[in-house]
């Protein structure tokens, strides 16, 4: 099995035993980041509230951005927040558009502040934490790939035609919080393989986008505007998948922590995975 | 593989514990600015500048130029959008006609040149898109001279290393403090073909909002670099002297010198 090759013969108690799950490499990796997408996150979202919109092609459409936080003032004074999605419009006062500040006091502000790096609004430093932390998160992100390849780990994460079979079963399984044990558990599921592989796909794209918004990068690589379709489609782009790896990280923590939560962070941090045996009583 | 004693796995678990910790402490920081976390996030911007050169020195990339077709119907004027500083009014009002711009420093020739001098140099006109550090886009045509031009007419002294640019505009005042706009920029892309002291944009005299009578045009970088009413040129050796020493109005606000991205 790819990837429990290295289990040990270490005792462990009487129905279950404990083996190797992740290598040293891949555990660093996914921790650093881990740490990475938080603070890429938290200082992109500090990025967005600098213009807290999106649009498509080359140039902004500032008339009519087909996503938009604003704050909007009524005849009394009362101040709401706004947010606009290709024309509906919600009031999202507290959470986008109007929030609390650090100091209590309602901002005109796309992301509340408890979700931006700075916590304030302060442009110039969330520029600094983003771009510093991308440089690590790429770097830590190559090292990952490299060894996926390396090592062949890539076919942990490839399911098979009868896996993708499984799809409808193995989610009526999940939903249910039915998670496989034994021998079993020691291989990703169809729904892990696809989840974890489409974040190995989603973040160099992710950065390929961030990239196409440097004018530097599209005079050295004109292509890259044409891949994206223009500096605010990879804008847009940029924005939407940073939004689906929250998802990701979302269903990841929730799974984490309902499928034997001590367990896996063990796991994640020393390697070792305790394995139940599959009990005969069926 | 014996990976059983016991005291690597203690090791792990007290490496993690420590890891934690320095990121719990590091967590405490996050708001203080405190100068030794942003000396350290600089060295990304130093990595930014040296990797962005290297990519860019080989072929003397030029920034991507679009079809008339693609011109923004709506530019956004940004910073400064009508200085009202006396001199700069009193110019404004008579149409720049007895408008000069001065080019000094480490220069053998100074100049002073009238919009006419510039307009009668050769003159470069470009379609391109004008990215700003908020986020925003917008793609507008400039005709100018390219500075280049100019500082060989001025005749660098070998010891210029940034050109730094002297503005009308008192954006420090807008925002409850002091400071003129000012950027310097380096000789790299001060004699890059794009880079141009537009006096037109979109077929039309430079408007008030948009910089008038001059305004640089730095194309492989982002807005705040591209300094609207030019006064004055400066060839110098070093910025740390000007501003609050970081290289230009905004620099000495957070933002990045070089800004590529």
């Amino acid at each position: 099995m790819a990837f429990a090759r290295s289990a040990s013969a270490a005792p462990a108690a009487a129905g279950a035993r404990v083996v190797v799950r992740h290598s040293l490499l891949v555990r660093v990796c996914h921790w650093v980041n881990a740490v990475c997408i938080l603070v890429m996150l938290m200082s992109g979202l500090q990025i967005f509230n600098a213009r807290p919109a999106l649009s498509w092609g080359a140039a902004t459409n500032f008339r009519n951005p087909f996503f938009s936080m604003s704050a909007r003032e009524s005849a009394d004074g009362a101040v709401s927040g706004v947010t606009t999605l290709w024309g509906h419009s919600f009031d999202t006062t507290g959470l986008f558009g109007v929030s609390r500040g650090p100091g209590g006091d309602l901002e005109e502000r796309g992301f509340p502040s408890w979700a931006t790096l700075p916590a304030d609004q302060d442009l110039a430093m969330g520029r600094r934490w983003h771009f510093f932390f991308a440089w690590i998160l790429v770097v830590n992100g190559l090292v990952y790939v490299v060894n996926l390849f390396a090592r062949r780990h890539i076919r942990d994460l490839l399911p098979d035609r009868a896996e993708l079979r499984s799809i409808p079963r193995t989610a009526w399984d999940h939903l249910r919080l039915k998670f496989p044990k034994g021998d079993a558990a020691l291989r990703y599921n169809v729904l892990q393989k696809l989840a974890y592989l489409s974040v190995v796909v989603a973040l160099p794209i992710l950065v390929l986008a961030g990239l196409t918004m440097s004018p530097a990068m599209d005079a050295a690589f004109p292509w890259l505007l044409d891949l994206f379709g223009g500096r605010q489609t990879a804008r847009t782009i940029h924005f939407l998948l940073a939004t689906y790896l929250v998802a990701f990280v979302v269903v990841h923590v929730t799974m984490a922590l309902v499928s034997g939560v001590r367990n896996n962070m063990v796991a994640m941090i020393t390697g070792r995975y305790r394995i139940k045996e599959e009990t005969h009583d069926a | 593989m014996t990976r059983d004693k016991p005291l690597s796995r203690r090791q792990v678990l007290l490496g993690t514990v420590a890891g934690g910790g320095a990121l719990a402490l590091s967590g405490c920081n996050l708001d203080s600015r405190s100068p030794g976390v942003m000396s350290l996030l600089d060295s990304a911007e130093t990595l930014n500048r040296a990797v962005q050169r290297a990519l860019l020195a080989p072929r003397q990339a030029l920034a991507p130029e679009y079809p008339h077709a693609d011109i923004s119907g709506y530019f956004r004027p940004n910073g400064s959008t009508d200085p009202d500083d006396p001199a700069y009014v009193a110019a404004r009002n008579a149409h720049f006609v007895d408008w000069r711009l001065e080019v000094g420093g480490l220069v053998d020739k100074p100049l002073a040149l009238s919009l006419a001098d510039l307009r009668a140099m050769p003159s470069r006109t470009q379609i391109t898109r004008h990215d700003c550090v908020e986020g925003w886009s917008c793609i507008g045509q400039w005709t100018g001279a390219p500075l280049a031009a100019v500082l060989d007419t001025a005749s660098l002294k070998p010891s210029a290393r940034y050109i730094a640019f002297f503005c009308a505009d008192d954006l420090g005042r807008d925002l409850g403090e002091e400071g003129l706009y000012y950027e310097t920029i380096d000789l790299i892309d001060a004699y890059h073909p794009q880079t141009i002291l537009a006096y037109e944009m979109n077929g039309a005299p430079l408007a008030v909002e948009h910089g008038a009578p001059l305004r640089l045009r730095v194309e492989r970088q982002l807005g705040y670099k591209m300094a609207k009413y030019v006064m004055r040129i400066e060839a110098i050796e070093s910025f740390a002297a000007l501003g609050g020493g970081r290289g230009g109005f905004w620099e000495d606000r957070g933002y990045e010198w070089y800004a590529g991205i």
